[in-house]
């Protein structure tokens, strides 16, 4: 029997091999070693697998990495303002249609190049005409009819008609002319510079010391990828991550005493999205009923613990200067109100309908099965059809081929525009296929006011027209749960998908 | 020679019909790489401008002649979604998964054949009826449980690695040893109590051959006829067993992979999937099913050196 | 009859029971299993909720019982699927050989190379995902050449034997020697890989809901309800533990049953 000793030995060294190095700690794996190096790392759930060129990125969890390596002419702040960023200053003329931006002085891209108007011309000139493929053009700049440069530190923006949102839309990243990299290793003027992607793996990005503004706290930052949820609460626990946002509440609840959980607002809109071009929910009843049907707090109880906060229209709170508090609880639950619209409408005895969901959101998919048990009180039997994002894409939001769907909607941009535009009737992105003359008159009449109070105004009666026809079952903002890691504070919430980590650092 | 030459002609045709079942799948398969890329940004113009700029528009032979093409010119073309070439995407995946494989079929193989032997010898008895038992429930544990069960143990409680901080061959390479070892482990377990119990049998029976019989009432030593006789003619079915175990660790490390956070192939292939990147998908498929039906193909090979009967064929 | 070993003793009465268990589940439960706010959630285990309750307030016991069933249908159609199927090929491949037992067996291998998760997701992605039907034809398909090769090797070792060669010359058919002749001696070695399909079904499903490609929700089969679980470990070990338990004691029992019929067979054999 030669083949059991050798065998034998052989495990034992491996063993031996792979354990011996318990207890040490020369790779940074201990939280310690990370604070001591001034360095974090930071668990997301969604692999950056998409361009990393700002104006090519269409992920969501993308562009809310890369918050931090990019900036326009301007930039948001937590408070919901804009503040010069590139830009050292702006005015805009009587007629409200021209801006003149001067640029702020020296500020460098993280290739060491000063910016220049020329690369402010272009940044925006690439978002206007997409002539290249893949750029996500910026609607907005179609209304540009001049554009210039007077001089190195000046760039002049002349628009078509007035229009008081235009600033929002100066946060599009300004890029270095002449770069071809940026899919892959971009450049930027942001806090933290971009310093490697490893796929499925991690993204690496260090401080940018010649930042123009207050420079970064850390001086590291790596993101590591951990998709399955389970792993990643795992390696909250572990040591191994020392920040996550979007954290699932069941989640958060099992975290011990070395985490803090800070609580946002996620910039989005949870709702039950009824196709308003099929039958049944082609008739107006119906879609209230089902919304009188829906008891959303228990919603919030059962599938998010209690967290986040119930809305009544397409506009989360976080967007204070529009939020219109009185539509909230436009739909008290009441089934038996519920029950008498479907006898009006024809449906006595209820329906059946369908909710496609994405299944990679368990909050959603959590949040359909709730749904699916409380409309049983109204006879309709609810069917959830769980799709990878990807056929939700195509089918739901691109097809519009669906009876019903749960998902969040959110803003590109802190505007009330970038939330309503979409219901118009004609919209290219209205997967709803919400029809209302007076909606789309009134959006009309919106963007074309330059007052701002009125504008506001007609925005508040735009949701009011979403609340009153029950475009939507309407549910909630839902709660951004952050595990931060105890020692390390400056997490900011953004009325925006962003993660913001120039304000992170370790307590002195 | 001529056997081994045959062989190797086997497994490239296999491959080639691998790699055009992975290609026509996608084709099928619902939702396109293009509507992937743009997301919520699609629209119907932008989705076929892509599709042509991505050469989606074109006939699947066509493409899969391309792709042929290049593979065999050691180009493996271009990550939709990274931008980058597939090649740099994968190579640090490929060598992860593969230790990670050979680790644990290097578990397997070196715990269960001793464990097997000793059980088939000491066969009977109550201690047989545990062992079994034992063994049952080894098999009865679905593998991710299993995973997120040792990483609370090892990871939590005794705070034997650090879960989550896979630190990768470059910067670490013991550090990086250890850390799949738990994941190789997990792999193993139940396939050590399948080979164990293969084993088993195997021996058992072969014991009660006729010839093993007069051996023994010759009064050969019951140990001797064991190593001389009976391993011989029981290792044929075991290595083509171990063989497919190969195979099912691959398709293992799939989950494992999940749970233990490493960045190997197998999570790489689920995200590629998911995201339509095809031209990742199919070079992680080839890879994959080369080194299954390498091991195949290697088991075939020692299986005649063993038994050179074997290479008339005739047999399974 | 064959006289009955200890492995099959246990593993048929432990099976019998667990059937019981999931054919009483199918018409009755303490509480509706998908009923929310039953219970306060995450209850521990109390005489009112065996196992105890999830987030949303449900039965985990009802929920086992009911998914148990779940598990067990699929499981056992994944078989039917891929044994029926195999079987067929392996008779065909086995019996006369030729062109199509090669072309055939080289299309095992390839789809053997495969790895299997990727097969399921793309049936899974053509047939359209969430149902269990789906589930049932995209492992079934998986598990169709591993059935095929088992009874092939069966049949073709059957196909010299004296007694099919007499039934050969007295000018039965060929679809009559296959089945009356070869299949009833074929079972001693199909029985015992059916229960290892089964069990493997079960398995596979488990690691599918955990990739979520499996049975998804209203539907919750014992795989998809202990990924669930699990999220919850340290919140609601009980709720892993009771769906954890229910999957090793199916796969446990069945296996008992498979051993015990290998090793009848080995003896007679």
């Amino acid at each position: 029997m030669k083949k059991r000793p050798l065998a034998l030995v052989l495990l034992a060294s491996l063993l031996c091999a792979v354990l011996s190095g318990c207890g040490d700690s020369s790779t940074g794996q201990a939280p310690e070693d990370r604070a001591a190096a001034n360095a974090i790392v930071v668990g997301i759930a969604q692999d950056l697998d998409d361009s990393l060129d700002p104006h090519k990125t269409v992920k969501a969890g993308t562009r809310e990495v890369m918050f931090n390596v990019f900036e326009g002419l301007m930039k948001p702040t937590p408070d919901g303002d804009l503040i010069p960023a590139i830009a050292s200053d702006y005015q805009v003329s009587e007629d409200r249609l021209t801006y003149t931006f001067s640029l702020r002085e020296g500020v460098q891209f993280h290739n060491g190049e000063t910016v220049t108007a020329e690369d402010v011309l272009y940044s925006i000139q690439r978002c206007t005409a997409s002539t290249e493929t893949g750029i996500v053009p910026v609607e907005a700049f179609s209304s540009i009819t001049d554009l210039y440069a007077p001089d190195e530190q000046t760039v002049v923006i002349t628009l078509d008609q007035p229009n008081s949102e235009f600033l929002s839309y100066m946060t599009t990243a300004i890029l270095p002319e002449g770069y071809d990299q940026q899919d892959t290793a971009p450049v930027g003027t942001g806090p933290f510079r971009f310093v490697s992607r490893a796929a499925q793996d991690t993204i690496v990005m260090e401080k940018f010391d010649d930042y123009w503004g207050t420079p970064a706290y850390l001086d590291q930052v790596t993101f590591k990828i951990i998709e399955n949820s389970d792993s990643l609460l795992l390696s909250l626990q572990s040591g191994a991550i020392d920040l996550c946002n979007h954290l699932p509440t069941a989640q958060a609840a099992q975290l011990g005493d070395d985490f803090v959980i800070e609580e946002g607002a996620m910039s989005l809109v949870q709702a039950l999205y009824l196709n308003n071009a099929v039958a049944p929910f082609d008739d107006e009843r119906v879609r209230q009923a089902l919304c009188y049907a829906t008891d959303r707090q228990q919603i919030l109880d059962l599938a998010f613990d209690g967290y986040g906060s119930l809305v009544g229209s397409s506009m989360y709170p976080t967007l204070s200067k529009y939020f219109d508090e009185s539509l909230t609880d436009w739909y008290a639950y009441d089934v038996d109100k519920a029950k008498a619209l479907l006898a009006e409408a024809g449906y006595p005895d209820g329906f059946s309908m369908t909710i496609t969901v994405p299944s990679n959101y368990p909050q959603h998919v959590d949040t359909a099965q709730v749904l699916a048990e409380q409309y049983k009180a109204i006879g309709v039997e609810v069917e959830i059809l769980p799709v990878e994002w990807n056929t939700w894409i195509e089918e739901v939001y691109t097809g519009r081929d669906f009876q019903s769907t749960v998902v969040g909607v959110d803003a590109s941009n802190m505007t009330a525009r970038a939330m309503l535009e979409r219901f118009q009737s004609q919209a290219g992105d209205n997967f709803i296929n919400y029809h209302s003359d007076t909606y789309d008159a009134l959006f009309a009449q919106a963007i074309a006011t330059a007052d701002d109070a009125e504008q506001t105004a007609l925005y508040g009666q735009m949701q009011r027209d979403l609340t009153e026809h029950a475009a939507n079952v309407y549910i909630q903002a839902p709660a951004d749960l952050v595990a931060v890691r105890k020692g390390l504070e400056g997490v900011t919430f953004y009325p925006l998908y962003v993660l913001d980590l120039s304000q992170v650092r370790y307590a002195a | 020679m001529r056997y081994a030459a045959k062989r190797a002609i086997t497994l490239l045709i296999t491959m080639v019909a691998v790699s055009f079942l992975a290609f026509a799948a996608f084709d099928i398969i619902s939702g396109d790489p293009a509507t992937a890329m743009l997301g919520t940004e699609a629209t119907p113009e932008r989705v076929e401008a892509l599709r042509a700029e991505l050469g989606l528009d074109r006939p699947l032979l066509v493409r899969y002649g391309q792709w042929l093409a290049g593979f065999f010119t050691g180009d493996l073309g271009t990550s939709y979604s990274y931008g980058q070439p597939v090649w740099d995407l994968i190579a640090p995946k490929v060598g992860v998964t593969l230790v990670l494989s050979l680790m644990s079929f290097v578990l397997i193989a070196a715990v269960s054949v001793p464990l097997g032997i000793w059980a088939a010898r000491w066969g009977g008895g109550p201690l047989s009826g545990a062992r079994t038992v034992l063994g049952q429930l080894c098999m009865a544990v679905p593998p991710f449980f299993l995973g997120i069960l040792l990483t609370y143990l090892f990871s939590l409680v005794l705070r034997w690695f650090v879960h989550g901080s896979f630190p990768g061959f470059g910067t670490d390479p013991v550090g990086t040893l250890r850390y799949l070892f738990f994941a190789a482990l997990t792999l193993a377990i139940p396939r050590i109590a399948m080979t164990v119990r293969m084993l088993g049998s195997t021996i058992r029976s072969e014991l009660g051959r006729e010839y093993v019989r007069t051996a023994i009432s010759r009064g050969n030593d019951r140990s001797g006829v064991l190593r001389h006789h009976v391993l011989k003619n029981a290792l044929v079915p075991v290595v083509t067993f171990l063989a497919q175990t190969m195979a099912e660790i691959v398709a293992g490390s799939i989950v494992v992979e999940q749970v233990f956070a490493i960045p190997g192939l197998g999570r790489m292939l689920v995200a590629s999937i998911a995201d339509r990147d095809y031209p990742v998908v199919q070079a992680i498929v080839v890879i994959l099913a080369f080194w299954v039906v390498l091991s195949g193909t290697l088991a075939d090979l020692i299986n005649t050196r063993i038994d050179p009967r074997l290479r008339l064929g005739g047999g399974a | 009859m064959r006289h009955w070993n200890g492995y099959l003793r246990a593993g048929t009465i432990l099976l019998a029971i667990l059937t019981a268990a999931i054919v009483v589940g199918c018409f009755w439960t303490p509480y509706d299993p998908t009923a929310m706010s039953v219970g306060p959630a995450f209850d521990p285990p109390s005489l009112q909720h065996l196992l105890g309750t999830d987030r949303f307030g449900r039965d985990i016991f009802s929920r086992v019982l009911k998914g148990a069933g779940t598990t067990f249908a699929i499981a056992g159609a994944t078989v039917a699927v891929g044994a029926v199927c195999g079987t067929a090929i392996g008779a065909l491949t086995g019996y006369f050989g030729g062109v199509v037992d090669g072309v055939l067996m080289r299309l095992g291998d390839v789809l053997t190379a495969f790895p299997s998760i990727l097969l399921a997701l793309v049936i899974i992605s053509i047939l359209g995902p969430g149902n269990k039907y789906n589930v049932v034809i995209a492992l079934g398909l998986v598990f169709i050449p591993s059935f095929a090769r088992v009874t092939r090797t069966a049949f073709a070792s059957l196909r010299d034997v004296n007694y099919v060669k007499s039934a050969q010359l007295m000018g039965a058919s060929s679809l009559r020697i296959l089945c009356v002749h070869i299949l009833p001696n074929t079972l001693q070695v199909l029985l015992p890989a059916v229960t290892i399909g089964f069990n493997n079904a079960v398995l596979a499903e488990a690691s599918m809901s955990f990739l979520g490609i499996g049975v998804t929700p209203p539907d919750a089969s014992l795989g998809y309800m202990l990924s669930e679980a699990q999220s919850m470990l340290s919140a609601a070990p009980w709720y892993a533990l009771g769906t954890g338990a229910a999957i090793v004691l199916l796969v446990f029992s069945v296996g008992l049953v498979g051993e015990g019929l290998q090793r009848r067979g080995g003896e007679v054999a």
